[in-house]
């Protein structure tokens, strides 16, 4: 077996220095009638060339991003990621390290967390951030456990324009942790009355920019009102270049900002590994779930990194742990580090502006047909269409003439009355033809 | 005297080390921040500007500064392989670290994960244009159940933590679902187990009731017995247990508990070393994550991402969260709403960590049935071949009863030497190796876990027992010095935790000028 240097002479010799005769003998305190004495009847090992040939087969069977026009968003995005980000994230140091318990011997990934963590406080206008969540859902049901704990309230509010999954997952969790959540309707248009269903037993209200619509919002007169009853203002952004282009959640008042961080430096990975950005004010550090690096200085006076805070943390606190999470996505937050950190400013700017511009590019011309309608009047890179009939089925029918056309509301929202809404995403990777295709399969997708 | 006539021979072998203008030391490099070289001004990524258009941001365009330095390419590559260089990895050494798992990661699996099939597909893409990833999660799905003679899986967790909670989740809904929800709020967990297994249960509104382990180390049926009552829901064990040991009356208790009304659930962290020799599911468990990054050797990464797919006995396997695949005839499909099913919910936005499932099925279908029993057996017959070399000078607090895939020491042996767990363990740096897990368990005083893993070679296991060999008598004989300072040679010398905590630098500010 190629990855087993043991030889055959070696375990002999290895079970006699141990003083037993068969590898069974190590296992005598597990019950003698369920250990398997023979391998299961499963298939046996397989070479390089079968494993690449068989996994190829399956891969085949999808069909790849890069591979058509490409309009799918609502949480995840597809972006050019620059060829060194990957390789840089291959090399062994990075790859096959653990969490940096010894921090003499992890300074690589120490220096990249705390990075990391400038990088990302920077972005979304916030004091701190911590080195990474699972993903943007599972960051905003950890936001939310966190202003209970803030505001020694119980109750979060989520507005109808939060992402359904993100809901879900948050819904999930507050259930089971027998706290109280009240979700508002799904909101296409933008429109909900967030203000006047505020009241002073919320510990926070979860407000998601742009929303999962399309919309963008101005979270200030929001602040405000959440602030003057003591509840904290939570901003989730599932788009995280949106921030090169539009105001950040901190700069209007948000208290914690969570997101997914998957655009920058990361595929699509049909889902995961993510990497979930969270970031808050000073104040609340103590109750910031997950990982901190912070700086330190070593015997000999040099700047170095270390975890700290780690009193919070499972490990540490057991069952007053502020939550129970251990493994982050140390690699994912590396590769979206190298990418912001080639962007810098200027880059993520631009790469904002043609995001915005393609997105508005394909409205306009939506906005020209009758069919159709655009119900967003602003947006970053993805709006709501109204089409006629079920958006779906229209999907559907765009993707049998290649074209990966968004995602029809109805997916996540089924039986909530949006079967004629389709999800629109635009990214720098489009290009003219893309559009026309597009438009082109729209056309016949809606003869159908 | 080579070739070109010159002497190979230094001429000063005995002279002191100089400092050095840049405070490097050859191939340590020192490297400053992004933050200190970059420029907010340049940009390593060439975008061409769009053509003008009329942009519809609603008046919200950004004011605020956004603080991010760009790098050329050439730069960002220094930068981040001389920051690589500052890390210990398993492709450079022995990484013993009790409980992590740190085995080789096969670079095919990196390449598999890659295919534009896996690496560039969207989660929300009509589900006609993925089957061939729903197959492959139907095909790992497989295998794990096989492996663990379960009867569902629930795929989508994140992480091992992120596993516990999602089984902890699936029995309070077992639970719910038997009207027992008011009275049973009460999770059992040996004083033993990851500090996650604690966390998780209070996070969902249980209280923890501690079981002791018996001084072999198990936890034995009696203390299960006692702390067993009509108030709990379940008991949170981990097995082989964090202590390295086989729980010899696992089967018992399983029983015991069942017979009290409450579930099992089993922390799979260590399902490395029974792979293919015992299947969790003849234990009598209810459910048991597996850590797909410490089991099937994902890559850890530095911290993650990880994957916790979760096993779950046929009395809970109606409640796993959404989304699971469904297969109608030859198409297979997804379950995404809770509607209709029986489902507890939903534990992350999509279908869980498909990069990781890519990794973890090419790294079974490589061993096969029989690489896997073998990888187990390999990794329990290397952490025994420590054990029994090491065990003349370092204790063991549970004697000398076989281990499973990590043996561990506490620091009884210690005592006289002026010396700690934490000296012992930066020496080892010195030597070139990661030091094993120390201080846990917490239940073993200086604890001392060690996991050489099947990726070991012989001459790397000998190299490793001489090196600890040769630290441990140092110890003993009092040469306290090369451990008090240690490390020397590391890229840093040791750390002040304490004051990283007591005053927190989480983040580069921009200098304040100075006046003049």
């Amino acid at each position: 077996m190629r990855y087993l240097p043991l030889s055959s002479d070696d375990r002999a010799d290895m079970l006699a220095r141990i003083g037993v005769e068969t590898i069974d003998d190590l296992y005598a305190d597990a019950p003698q009638d369920v250990l398997l004495k023979t391998p299961l009847d499963l298939p046996r090992r397989r070479s390089e060339i079968e494993v690449e040939r068989r996994l190829s087969a399956l891969s085949a069977k999808n069909v790849a991003a890069g591979a058509k026009p490409f309009f799918v968003g609502a949480g995840a995005y597809k972006h050019h990621v620059p060829a060194s980000v990957d390789h840089l994230i291959q090399r062994s140091e990075f790859l096959t390290s653990y969490t940096p318990y010894q921090p003499e011997i992890s300074q690589g990934t120490l220096q990249v967390l705390f990075e990391f963590q400038t990088q990302v406080a920077n972005l979304t206008g916030m004091e701190v951030a911590n080195a990474s969540m699972y993903d943007g859902s599972t960051a905003t049901a950890e936001a939310i456990l966190m202003a209970h704990r803030v505001t020694r309230r119980r109750k979060a509010l989520l507005s109808g324009g939060l992402h359904p999954h993100y809901a879900e997952t948050a819904r999930t969790l507050s259930d089971m942790a027998e706290d109280e959540i009240v979700l508002l309707p799904p909101d296409p248009s933008g429109a909900e009355d967030l203000i006047g269903a505020l009241d002073d037993s919320l510990s926070c209200l979860v407000v998601q920019n742009p929303d999962f619509f399309g919309h963008l919002r101005d979270l200030r007169p929001l602040a405000e009102a959440c602030h003057k009853k003591g509840i904290l203002l939570v901003a989730v952004v599932t788009e995280v270049v949106s921030l090169g282009l539009i105001e950040s959640p901190g700069a209007m008042g948000a208290d914690i900002v969570v997101g997914e961080g998957q655009s920058i430096g990361n595929g699509l990975n049909f889902g995961g590994p993510y990497v979930g950005l969270f970031a808050t004010r000073e104040k609340f550090l103590r109750q910031t779930p997950g990982r901190l690096c912070g700086q330190t200085l070593d015997a000999e006076g040099r700047r170095g990194f270390v975890l700290t805070l780690s009193t919070r943390e499972q490990h540490i606190r057991r069952e007053k742990a502020t939550s129970n999470i251990c493994t982050n996505s140390g690699l994912c937050a590396l590769a979206f580090s190298i990418h912001l950190s080639m962007l810098g400013a200027t880059g993520l700017k631009q790469l904002a502006l043609i995001n915005h511009a393609h997105a508005v590019a394909l409205a306009e011309a939506l906005e020209k047909r009758g069919d159709v309608e655009v119900l967003n009047r602003s947006f970053f890179n993805e709006f709501t269409l109204r089409v006629k009939g079920d958006a779906a089925a229209l999907v559907e029918a765009m993707a049998a003439q290649g074209v990966l056309g968004g995602v029809p509301v109805s997916r996540l929202l089924p039986g909530a009355g949006l079967d004629d809404l389709l999800l629109v995403a635009s990214s720098e990777i489009n290009t003219d033809a893309d559009r026309a295709a597009f438009l082109a399969a729209l056309d016949r997708g809606m003869q159908q | 005297m080579n070739q070109l006539g010159r002497p190979t021979q230094a001429h000063f072998v005995t002279r002191e080390a100089p400092e050095t203008f840049t405070a490097n030391r050859a191939l340590q490099i020192n490297e400053a921040l992004i933050f200190e070289t970059g420029r907010e001004d340049f940009t390593g990524v060439d975008l061409d500007a769009p053509a003008p258009f009329t942009p519809r941001l609603g008046g919200l365009e950004r004011q605020s500064e956004l603080g991010l330095p760009g790098l050329s390419e050439p730069e960002t590559m220094r930068h981040y392989v001389r920051l690589s260089q500052k890390n210990y990895a398993i492709d450079a050494g022995l990484y013993p670290l009790g409980s992590c798992t740190m085995k080789h990661n096969p670079r095919l699996n990196e390449k598999m994960a890659r295919l534009p099939g896996f690496g560039d597909i969207h989660p929300l893409q009509p589900v006609s244009t993925v089957q061939g990833a729903l197959e492959l999660i139907e095909e790992l799905s497989g295998w794990l159940l096989a492996l663990t003679n379960m009867k569902a899986v629930a795929m989508s967790p994140k992480a091992g933590a992120h596993g516990e909670m999602c089984g902890m989740m699936a029995i309070k809904a077992a639970i719910a679902a038997k009207g027992e929800a008011a009275t049973r709020k009460i999770v059992l967990a040996p004083e033993s187990a990851h500090g996650t297994n604690p966390a998780t249960a209070a996070a969902l509104g249980f209280s923890v009731r501690a079981v002791p382990a018996g001084p072999d180390g198990l936890v034995h049926p009696d203390a299960v017995k006692a702390a067993l009552g009509p108030d709990v829901a379940a008991i949170m064990l981990t097995n082989p247990n964090t202590c390295g040991l086989f729980e010899r009356d696992i089967v018992e208790i399983a029983r015991l508990v069942h017979e009290a009304g409450a579930y099992f659930y089993c922390d799979g962290a260590n399902f490395n070393a029974i792979v293919g020799k015992v299947r969790p599911g003849d234990l009598g468990i209810d459910a048991m994550h597996i850590n797909l990054h410490k089991t099937f050797s994902t890559p850890h990464g530095g911290g993650g991402p990880g994957a916790g797919p979760v096993v779950l006995s046929e009395r809970l396997a109606a409640f796993a969260p959404v989304p699971f695949l469904r297969r109608d005839g030859d198409k297979l499909g997804l379950v995404e709403h809770v509607a209709g099913t029986q489902a507890f919910g939903r534990m992350t936005a999509f279908h869980g960590q498909m990069g990781m499932f890519v990794r973890a099925l090419a790294y079974i279908l490589s061993h096969g049935a029989d690489g896997l029993a073998k990888a187990s057996e390999d990794a329990v017959l290397a952490a025994n071949y420590l054990r029994v070399g090491l065990s003349d000078l370092m204790s063991a607090p549970f004697g000398d009863r076989p281990c499973m895939h990590e043996a561990l020491f506490d620091d009884t042996w210690l005592k006289d030497s002026g010396l700690t767990t934490l000296d012992f363990a930066k020496a080892m740096i010195d030597e070139g190796f990661h030091p094993m897990t120390i201080y846990f368990p917490l239940v073993v005083h200086g604890a001392m876990l060690i996991e050489p893993t099947e990726s070991e070679s012989r001459v790397s296991l000998e190299l490793f027992l001489a090196t600890m060999r040769d630290l441990a008598m140092r110890a003993l004989r009092g040469e306290t010095e090369r451990f008090l300072g240690a490390p020397f040679y590391a890229p840093r010398r040791r750390l002040d935790e304490t004051a990283a905590a007591r005053k927190p630098v989480l983040r580069w500010r921009k200098p304040e000028p100075v006046e003049e």
